[in-house]
């Protein structure tokens, strides 16, 4: 099996090799006809982008919604609050992703009209945005309760609403705590971005599938969108862990190990 | 242990090595020997090739193999010939054919240059022709009023690369929608998320027979690509090739092929007795006067 690397720098359209393969890439050439290595790196744009839109709306989401289950049910105003994001989380956790991609494109716009003239692009970031939203939801749930019950009776001391008591001492520290699980779903989510080639996103997985029937050269297109998916996650989960890094409060829960140690 | 486990491996290289034996003997040695053979088919190749249920297999190419594997079968004086049917699909049919598990394909393999230095082709009984179906009531007569539109196609085929194409030589610009499989890629149409799709003539005539209104669809326009499509043999076995190729020539001669199409794209098929309704095209009918392994390269020349 040898690998033949050539295969990104022919033309999309004649399969000829074309003039300017790499130095494309930088601004420095220009081709008469795209490459499949330009075609590459367009689809990897796709792929970001929806993985960037649906984190967007996610984070969101998610915060917001893991924020509402735990609200005091002292009021009938908390109690349609919790329900509704307790049903938000477990409708949209318990349906396969690919399912409700295909909901959104096929079947929510043939109720909804306006949905029709959304681009797919917004269909699918909605729904791995919602997808996603569910499980960030449960982990921002998690962060909050795992605090001691004491913040929340001090800020009640304080004299703080319910809303100040979440504003200024609950959610500063829950979502410090979550940071480790909220990297593992961004990168996720840039991997399970995959599913948009089902409603047509020219993204890297349909690339994949498209250019290895016209190349017969899969598995030199498959490493070559594999390491992109690599890289793209990798680079997730560096940023992630920066922030982590900043955001840390030293004596507090999130000072790791290395604070410990400089007592 | 050690020993065992050489043994072992040894076993398995020597039951390679008797595997590739008899890949490379004659193919006809093997048919009279065992009294079977092997054909690939596909599950779902309307009316090429696809499963009426009860793992039976018919369509235009299966009918086609089963007359020519009765011929051989007089030839080699078998009193009976046992067809086994192994499905195949895209990704497996050339190495199932390569390996020896599969003696004839018969589904809807494009003959082209990059296949034929795996695997044989017998002479072309099929040329498949990329059309446009749209609407009925859309007025879309021809690719020129596509500029602009949605166009539909399935991802992984060779459509995709041919719209690509027109774009750039004729300067116009679609809006390209990708559905996953035809299926998918009818429901764009259907649903109105396409203004048209694009694919073989067969497929799209397939799908448009199995939707709830076939009337309301058309297959229009010019002849965007033609390919061959061929029954697939074992390159290494020229024998068997021209066994299956001297029976094509006797189907032909007696005037068999335009009662199989008939049978296959213009009346009620099972297992659902939906019409195809594709026209006999002028290129298969100068396929069956001319028989010919040409590959589809050979088509795009002219």
């Amino acid at each position: 099996m040898s690998l033949d690397v050539g295969v990104f720098c022919k033309s999309t359209l004649d399969g000829e090799v074309v003039d300017h393969c790499f130095s494309a890439l930088f601004g420095l050439g220009q081709n008469a006809d795209p490459s499949y290595l330009d075609w590459l790196m367009k689809a990897w744009g796709w792929t970001l982008a929806v993985a960037g839109l649906s984190l967007i709306i996610a984070i969101i989401l998610g915060a917001f919604m893991g924020t509402l289950r735990t609200l005091p049910v002292t009021n009938g105003m908390n109690r349609v609050l919790v329900r509704f994001s307790t049903m938000w989380v477990e409708l949209f956790r318990n349906i396969p992703i690919l399912v409700q991609v295909f909901l959104w494109y096929h079947v929510i716009p043939a109720f909804i009209l306006p949905l029709k003239a959304l681009p797919s692009y917004w269909l699918v970031s909605i729904a791995l945005g919602f997808f996603t939203s569910a499980r960030i939801a449960e982990q921002v749930r998690a962060g909050i309760q795992a605090l001691p019950s004491g913040q929340q009776m001090a800020a009640t001391a304080l004299g703080l609403t319910t809303f100040q008591s979440y504003r200024y001492i609950i959610l500063p520290m829950a979502l410090r705590i979550v940071i480790p699980p909220l990297t593992s779903e961004c990168m996720n989510l840039v991997k399970n971005s995959s599913v948009a080639f089902a409603v047509s996103v020219p993204e890297l997985t349909l690339f994949a599938m498209q250019a290895q029937e016209e190349t017969s050269r899969g598995v030199e297109i498959y490493l070559a969108v594999t390491f992109l998916y690599a890289l793209s996650a990798f680079t997730v989960n560096r940023v992630m862990s920066l922030i982590e890094r900043r955001t840390r409060i030293p004596g507090f829960i999130t000072a790791s190990s290395d604070a410990v140690l400089a007592h | 242990m050690n020993i065992k486990l050489r043994s072992f491996v040894l076993a398995c290289i020597g039951a390679v090595t008797i595997q590739n034996v008899c890949a490379t003997s004659g193919t006809l040695d093997k048919i009279k020997s065992t009294g079977t053979v092997t054909m690939g088919v596909r599950e779902s190749s309307i009316p090429m090739s696809y499963t009426t249920g009860d793992s039976r297999f018919d369509g235009y190419h299966v009918e086609v193999c089963r007359m020519i594997l009765a011929n051989i079968k007089d030839n080699l004086k078998l009193s009976t010939l046992r067809i086994n049917y192994q499905p195949v699909t895209s990704q497996n049919r050339v190495p199932l054919v390569q390996n020896g598990t599969v003696d004839i394909e018969c589904g809807t393999t494009t003959n082209n240059m990059a296949r034929a230095k795996d695997v044989g082709f017998a002479n072309t009984l099929y040329v498949e022709e990329v059309r446009i179906a749209v609407k009925a009531n859309s007025g879309i007569n021809s690719i020129d009023q596509l500029a602009g539109k949605k166009v539909a196609t399935t991802t992984g085929t060779t459509s995709v690369q041919l719209l690509r194409k027109h774009e750039k030589a004729n300067g116009v610009n679609f809006d390209e929608v990708f559905g996953k499989d035809h299926a998918d890629s009818f429901l764009l149409l259907e649903s109105g998320r396409a203004d048209a799709f694009v694919m073989d003539g067969s497929i799209l005539a397939g799908n448009i027979a199995n939707s709830k209104n076939p009337k309301d669809y058309r297959i229009v326009g010019e002849v965007l690509s033609t390919e061959p499509i061929a029954i697939m043999v074992r390159k290494d076995d020229p024998e068997f090739k021209a066994a299956v190729n001297d029976a094509i020539t006797k189907i032909v001669k007696n005037g068999n092929m335009p009662k199989l199409w008939n049978k296959w794209f213009l009346q009620p098929i099972p297992p659902k007795n939906i019409i195809v309704g594709l026209d006999l095209s002028p290129a298969t009918k100068n396929a069956w006067a001319n028989l010919n392994d040409k590959p589809a390269e050979d088509y795009q020349k002219k």
